[in-house]
């Protein structure tokens, strides 16, 4: 096998790792901040697909046009959940907030399921089926656009979290909450603003994935298995360990269907997130 | 010493000023655990006042209410004339209390310069940003040297000048100290103390815990005796030496 049949599945691979990571940014970011594992992760980016398709097909509205609803509908989403079930079953135990995550997820897999009927659907517009060569390289025109979205939203949220008041605030709190308290942070806000930037983040990775893959009411499942995948590797709250481990499962993804078969390519993508465990637990970038 | 700032005069003396902070017959709990018992006390303006006690006496516990981090279930707290019982710690610091806590609780992965930065968060203390990192340069230079490394970084000696900082970024009025000599040498120890003379001159209200008693007693104007959660003994130190309890109980005299 030869370099140039290589360059295609490399390419790709890098390019499918830039939506793995734009999926499991916000995943991600709710850990690192407030120590939950958002098991709802998932359904709420096909939820974002779903509120794409809606604008498309009821209102003929571009998917990533439907954004600038999308995404300030998830945040308000996002927040009203942090602030109105979260914070309140921490006080209890994180078991609950796990619980609750898992009683939302059921929630949005039947309501979609109940608007949308269990049928795949997909994003599809005049770009979304486009694709072109560079000399020996074949590439999908989604698969680039995700790469770029992901490298978008991952620049300016590393400047937001750098440059302002308000990003520091999220990252001391994610460090030290009993430290960002004494300072005068409110920290209950915080973390609704936190679950509202995942969540519209989670809004982007779903238009985005709509308009590469098929998706159903059950999809987001597996995209929360991939992303976890994503930041064991990478690891957790590290923008560039997300991206990094983002591109590791999509390279092992399309190398693997290239070697060993579509049928294998999860396979290796897991076998590569259980090695990466066991060698390196806290991920390449964690703490 | 620093003279760009006023310096306040008699602000040892027993005087006519109004209480800066003033807490009346507080009870405490955690959950159901009953932690401070009936505990009064009073900070007059520019004072160094100490609380001291045993481990578990209650120390903590108090400067954790008077931030708002818990709230008490009996009795009341008031800021210059305020009543803080139930504010919020974020309403706290913008009245202008801050706590430089035990264990520092910095933010890790945070510059100096950002933890600093996040000490003025509060919306009062935004505009004062430039001017209040000049004075914590000026009191610990070594923060400046060391700006853009990262807290953890930091020998127990700076992480603690840090952690002082950071309080005095809040622009505060008064600042509660928690365990600050924990686990650092005298030497620095004395540093610190000369730090905090410093910051009193500014006209900042200092309320320490300590649970060395001797070095209390030596630095502070007055202090509290704390001992299962209730006040014991208070007064000036001068007199808290030559209280006999006070000789038996801690100096072994």
């Amino acid at each position: 096998m030869g370099f140039a049949d290589l360059s295609t599945p490399v390419v790709m691979g890098i390019l499918l790792g830039g939506l793995y990571a734009l999926i499991a940014l916000g995943l991600s970011l709710v850990f690192g901040v407030m120590r939950l594992i958002n098991v709802a992760h998932g359904d709420l980016v096909v939820f974002g697909s779903y509120f794409a398709y809606a604008a498309l097909t009821l209102f003929g509205i571009d998917p990533i046009l439907s954004l600038i609803l999308g995404m300030p509908l998830l945040f308000a989403i996002g927040f009203t959940i942090q602030k109105f079930l979260m914070s309140r079953s921490f006080g209890v135990s994180m078991e609950a907030a796990l619980i609750i995550a898992f009683g939302l997820s059921l929630i949005l897999q039947n309501l979609n399921q109940m608007f949308w009927t269990p049928l795949s659907r997909g994003l599809t517009t005049s770009y979304s089926v486009e694709s072109f060569s560079i000399g020996e390289i074949f590439i999908q025109l989604p698969f680039l656009f995700d790469f770029a979205a992901a490298l978008v939203v991952m620049l300016s949220l590393s400047i937001f979290l750098k440059r302002t008041y308000l990003g520091k605030a999220i990252l001391a709190a994610s460090q030290n909450k009993r430290g960002a308290l004494l300072m005068g942070v409110n920290t209950g806000r915080i973390y609704a603003l936190t679950f509202g930037i995942a969540m519209a983040t989670a809004a982007m990775a779903g238009v985005f994935m709509g308009l590469t893959f098929p998706f159903s009411p059950t999809t987001g499942l597996s995209f929360l298995v991939i992303s976890f995948g994503v930041i064991v590797i990478g690891g957790l709250g590290s923008m560039i360990g997300t991206f990094v481990g983002g591109i590791v499962m999509g390279l092992a993804q399309t190398l693997g269907a290239q070697f060993f078969g579509d049928a294998a390519q999860m396979l290796i993508a897991y076998t590569i997130v259980l090695v990466a465990l066991s060698i390196r637990p806290q991920g390449i970038f964690g703490r | 010493m620093i003279s760009s700032a006023p310096l306040l005069k008699n602000h040892v003396q027993e005087s006519d000023h109004e209480a800066l902070l003033k807490v009346t017959e507080i009870a405490v709990f955690y959950g159901n655990l009953q932690v401070l018992w009936d505990v009064s006390l009073t900070v007059r303006p520019c004072e160094i006042v100490a609380l001291i006690g045993s481990n578990g006496s209650g120390k903590s516990t108090l400067l954790d209410t008077l931030s708002g981090v818990i709230h008490p279930a009996e009795g009341m707290i008031e800021f210059s004339g305020r009543g803080i019982t139930n504010s919020e710690p974020f309403e706290i610091v913008s009245l202008g209390i801050t706590q430089v806590p035990e264990g520092r609780q910095l933010f890790p992965d945070l510059t100096v310069l950002d933890n600093l930065i996040m000490g003025s968060y509060s919306r009062h203390a935004r505009s004062k940003k430039e001017q209040n990192l000049d004075l914590v340069y000026e009191h610990f230079p070594i923060l400046e040297e060391r700006k853009h490394q990262l807290a953890k970084a930091l020998s127990g000696g700076e992480q603690q000048m840090l952690a002082i900082g950071r309080g005095l970024m809040s622009d505060p009025r008064l600042m509660l100290l928690d365990e600050m000599s924990l686990g650092l040498a005298p030497i620095i120890l004395d540093k610190l103390y000369q730090a905090l003379k410093e910051i009193r001159e500014r006209g900042i209200t200092i309320l320490f815990v300590e649970q060395n008693v001797r070095r209390s007693l030596d630095e502070a104007d007055r202090a509290y005796i704390i001992e299962r959660g209730r006040v014991v003994l208070e007064g000036p130190t001068v007199e808290l030496r030559e209280e006999e309890t006070v000789k038996r109980a801690y100096f072994g005299l």
